[in-house]
C-alpha cells in the first residue's frame, strides 16, 4: 500500500543524523489522535454489549427466539418494579429480528438485481445524454435523507396500498390476528430497496469500468454481442465488487431505523408466510425502529438494558459485515481476485 | 461494434477443428437482458424525478417566506403551529458542530494512515475501526452517545438536573456523536486524494530540505484540498440527513431552548430540533401530525441536500484533473 512505500522511502531519506524533532512530534500526535479514536470505537462496542448483557443473561438463547407478545413484554419491562431484584427481563426478540431480516433480505436481493442491470445500462447502453445525468441521479438518490423517504412512503404509498390494493374483505379476513392499514413490510421493502440500490449501482459501475478493456474487446472481436460481453465478462469479473456492494447495502439496510419505523406499522408482529401475498401487507417492526420507539423509556434500567441488547445485536452484525466487506475490498485491491477470474470463460 | 469472424486462413487449417459459428446473434435472452437494463435505468431516473417533482410541488404549495422566518409553536392545528425557523437553525448549528469536529480529526487520521502508518498493526486496527464506525447504524451511535453523555463527567455538555441526573441531550452532545457519522467519509476521501499525489511531489519537497511534517502541511494538505472538501461536504450531507441521532440526543424540543446564561454556549448546551426531526415529528407517526409542515420542512431539507450534491459533483470533477 502507499503508506508503507512512503514510510520506507522516507526512512531512506532520513539517513544518518538525528531525527527531526518536529517531524517526530507530528507523527506522535497524529498517531495518538488515531489511537484515541480507535479506543473510543472499541469502548463503544464493549460498553454497548456490557450494558445489554443483563438482558441476554436473563433470557439466554431464548432472547433470540419467539414466544409471547413482544410489545407486551416491552411494556412489562418498562413497568417493572423499581427495586433491582424485581426487574422484569423476559424478552423474546424473534418478531423484531425476523422483521429486520425480512426487510433487509428482500431489499438487498431485489436491489442487487436492479443495481447490476442499471450498472450495465449506465456503462454500456445509455445514450450519451442519459449517461451524463444518470450519475448525478444515482448520487442524489443515495443522498436523500431517510426521513424524506419515510414521509413520502407514509403519506403517498401507504394510503395508496390501503385504498387500492387492500379490499375490505382481505382486511376482515385477518382482522382477528392483525389490523391492516397499508403500513406494511412490503412498503418498507420497496422504499428500502430504493434507498440502498444507488450505493450498489455506484460500486458496480466502478467495477465494470475497471474490467480490462482487452477482455471485453477480445470477446467483442470474437463476435459476441454487447450484452453478452457485459454479462459474461464484465459482470463475472466484477463479482467481488458485487458482493462488496451487497455487504455494504446489507449493513445500511440492517441499521435503517427512522424510515422503517414510519412505514412498517410499528407493531411487534411476525408476518405469516401462509397468508400468501398478503404476507407483504402485514405490519412488523425491525430492531432499529424498535430502539427508536423505546428510546423515551431509557431512564428505566431494565428497559435500557433491553434496548442496549438490541443495539448490541445490530452493532455486532454490522461490525461483521464491515469486516467482511473490507476483506473483499482488500482482495480486490490486491488484484488477487481478478487474475483468478481470468480463467473464467 | 460490429464484429465479424476472422476469415483469413489459419496457419494450419487442417489441424484445427472448424471455427464455431460466431455468437453475434442476439438471442431472445440477450434482448430481454437489454430490455431489463433499459427498464432499470429508466425506472431509476423516473423515481428520482418523481421524488424531486413531488417534493417541489408540495414545497411550493406550503413553503412561504413567513414559514421560514417564524418560530414553531406547539399546536394541534396546522395553521397555528408557526414556522420552521428553529429547525433550520438547528440543522445549521448541528451541521457546523459535527463538521467542525469531524474534519480535523478525519484529516488527522487520514494523514497518519497515509503518510506514517507505523506500527502497521495499529494502522490496520485504526482502518478497521473507521470501517466499523462507517457501518454502525446511527441509531446505535445515538444510544451509545446517550449512555456516555448522561455520565456526570460530561454534565458540562448538557444540563444537570437536581440530584446530579445529567440530561445528556444538547447540540454539543448531538454534534459530537454526529461527527462520528462524518469522520469515515472525511478519512476516506482525504486518504484517497493523498494517495493520488504522486511520490515525486513528496520527493521534490524533501529535496528542498523540508521535513515530513512541513511537507504534509505545505504540500500534501494543500494538494488534497479538494478531497478534504469533498469529504466534508459528504459528511455534512450525512449529518443533515440523519434523524435517529437528533431524535435521541437533541431533545427534539420545537424551539431552541438554551440552558445557562452565556449567550452562545447557552444554545449549544440547550436542546432544539432539526429539519429531520421536525419532519419526523410532524409526520403522522409523530406527535405533531401536521403533514403540511412536514412537507414544507422536507422540501427545505431536500433543497439543501440537492445543493450539497451539486457542490460534491463539481468538487469531484475538479479533483479528477488535479494531478497528472
Amino acid at each position: 500500500m502507499g503508506a508503507t512505500e512512503v514510510a520506507a522511502k522516507t526512512e531512506d531519506r532520513a539517513g544518518p543524523g538525528p531525527v527531526n524533532r518536529v517531524d517526530k512530534r507530528a507523527e506522535l500526535m497524529l498517531g495518538a489522535l488515531s489511537t484515541l479514536v480507535l479506543v473510543l470505537i472499541a469502548a463503544m462496542i464493549v460498553f454497548v454489549i456490557a450494558k445489554g448483557w443483563p438482558s441476554f443473561t436473563h433470557n439466554g438463547l431464548a432472547w433470540f427466539g419467539p414466544g409471547g407478545n413482544v410489545d407486551q413484554q416491552l411494556a412489562d419491562i418498562f413497568n417493572s418494579p423499581a427495586t433491582p431484584s424485581n426487574y422484569v427481563y423476559t424478552f423474546h426478540a424473534w418478531p423484531l429480528i425476523y422483521a429486520t431480516f425480512l426487510t433487509t433480505f428482500f431489499a438487498v436481493v431485489i436491489g442487487i438485481v436492479v443495481a447490476v442491470l442499471t450498472a450495465i445500462f449506465i456503462v454500456e447502453f445509455a445514450p450519451g445524454g442519459m449517461r451524463r445525468i444518470m450519475e448525478p441521479v444515482v448520487r442524489l438518490l443515495a443522498a436523500v435523507p431517510s426521513v424524506i423517504y419515510g414521509l413520502i412512503g407514509l403519506l403517498v404509498i401507504v394510503p395508496f396500498v390501503n385504498d387500492h390494493l387492500l379490499s375490505e374483505g382481505t382486511k376482515r379476513s385477518v382482522e382477528y390476528v392483525v389490523q391492516l392499514d397499508g403500513t406494511s413490510i412490503g412498503v418498507g421493502i420497496l422504499i428500502l430497496t430504493v434507498m440502498i440500490t444507488p450505493i450498489m449501482i455506484a460500486i458496480v459501475v466502478d467495477a465494470l469500468r475497471t474490467v480490462p478493456v482487452g477482455w471485453t474487446e477480445g470477446a467483442a472481436a470474437l463476435g459476441v454481442n454487447r450484452f453478452r460481453v457485459l454479462w459474461t465478462i464484465g459482470v463475472r469479473a466484477s463479482r467481488p465488487a458485487i458482493v462488496a456492494a451487497a455487504v455494504l447495502a446489507t449493513a445500511r439496510a440492517l441499521g435503517e431505523a427512522i424510515m422503517l419505523s414510519m412505514v412498517t406499522g410499528s407493531v411487534g408482529f411476525s408476518p405469516n408466510p401462509l397468508d400468501g401475498l398478503l404476507y407483504f401487507a402485514e405490519p412488523a417492526r425491525p430492531l432499529g425502529a424498535t430502539i427508536v420507539a423505546q428510546s423515551t423509556g431509557l431512564s428505566v434500567p431494565p428497559l435500557e438494558q433491553t434496548v442496549f441488547a438490541m443495539a448490541a445485536v445490530l452493532l455486532v452484525s454490522s461490525a461483521f459485515l464491515s469486516f467482511g466487506g473490507a476483506a473483499i475490498r482488500r482482495s480486490i485491491r490486491r488484484g488477487q481476485v481478478a487474475p483468478a477470474l481470468a480463467g473464467v470463460d | 461494434m460490429s464484429a465479424t469472424a476472422d476469415t483469413a486462413p489459419a496457419p494450419t487449417p487442417s489441424a484445427l477443428p472448424p471455427l464455431a459459428e460466431p455468437d453475434t446473434a442476439w438471442s431472445p435472452l440477450d434482448r430481454l437482458g437489454v430490455a431489463l437494463a433499459w427498464i432499470a435505468g429508466l425506472l431509476l431516473c423516473l423515481i428520482a424525478a418523481a421524488i424531486v417533482v413531488y417534493m417541489l410541488i408540495r414545497g411550493l404549495q406550503f413553503v412561504s417566506l413567513k414559514l421560514l422566518t417564524t418560530h414553531p409553536v406547539p399546536a394541534t392545528d396546522q395553521s397555528q403551529s408557526g414556522g420552521i425557523l428553529d429547525p433550520i437553525l438547528g440543522t445549521l448549528i448541528l451541521t457546523a458542530i459535527g463538521t467542525a469536529i469531524a474534519v480535523p480529526i478525519g484529516v488527522g487520521i487520514a494523514v497518519w494512515l497515509s503518510e506514517y502508518g507505523r506500527p502497521g498493526a495499529l494502522a490496520r486496527a485504526v482502518e478497521s475501526g473507521v470501517e466499523i464506525v462507517a457501518g454502525t447504524p446511527t441509531i446505535v451511535l445515538a444510544i451509545f452517545g446517550f449512555l456516555v453523555f448522561t455520565q456526570p463527567a460530561f454534565g458540562f455538555l448538557s444540563f444537570t438536573a437536581q440530584g446530579n441526573a445529567v440530561f445528556g441531550r444538547s447540540f454539543l452532545v448531538a454534534g459530537v456523536v454526529m461527527s462520528l457519522v462524518a469522520i469515515p467519509l472525511v478519512v476516506g476521501t482525504t486518504r484517497e486524494s493523498l494517495q493520488a499525489i504522486p511520490d515525486h511531489v513528496r520527493e521534490a519537497s524533501y529535496a528542498l530540505g523540508k521535513d515530513r511534517a512541513s511537507t504534509i502541511r505545505r504540500v500534501l494538505l494543500p494538494g488534497s484540498r479538494s478531497g478534504i472538501a469533498t469529504g466534508a461536504t459528504l459528511g455534512m450531507g450525512r449529518i443533515i440527513g440523519d434523524t435517529a441521532i437528533v431524535v435521541i440526543l437533541l431533545g427534539a424540543t420545537l424551539q431552541l431552548q438554551g440552558y445557562g446564561s452565556t449567550p452562545i454556549l447557552k444554545t449549544l448546551r440547550g436542546t432544539g430540533s432539526t429539519l429531520t426531526s421536525y419532519v419526523y415529528n410532524n409526520s403522522p407517526v409523530g406527535e405533531g401530525n401536521a403533514p403540511e409542515k412536514a412537507y414544507a420542512a422536507a422540501f427545505v431539507l431536500l433543497a439543501i441536500v440537492v445543493l450539497l450534491n451539486l457542490i460534491v459533483n463539481r468538487a469531484v470533477r475538479r479533483s479528477k484533473s488535479s494531478w497528472k
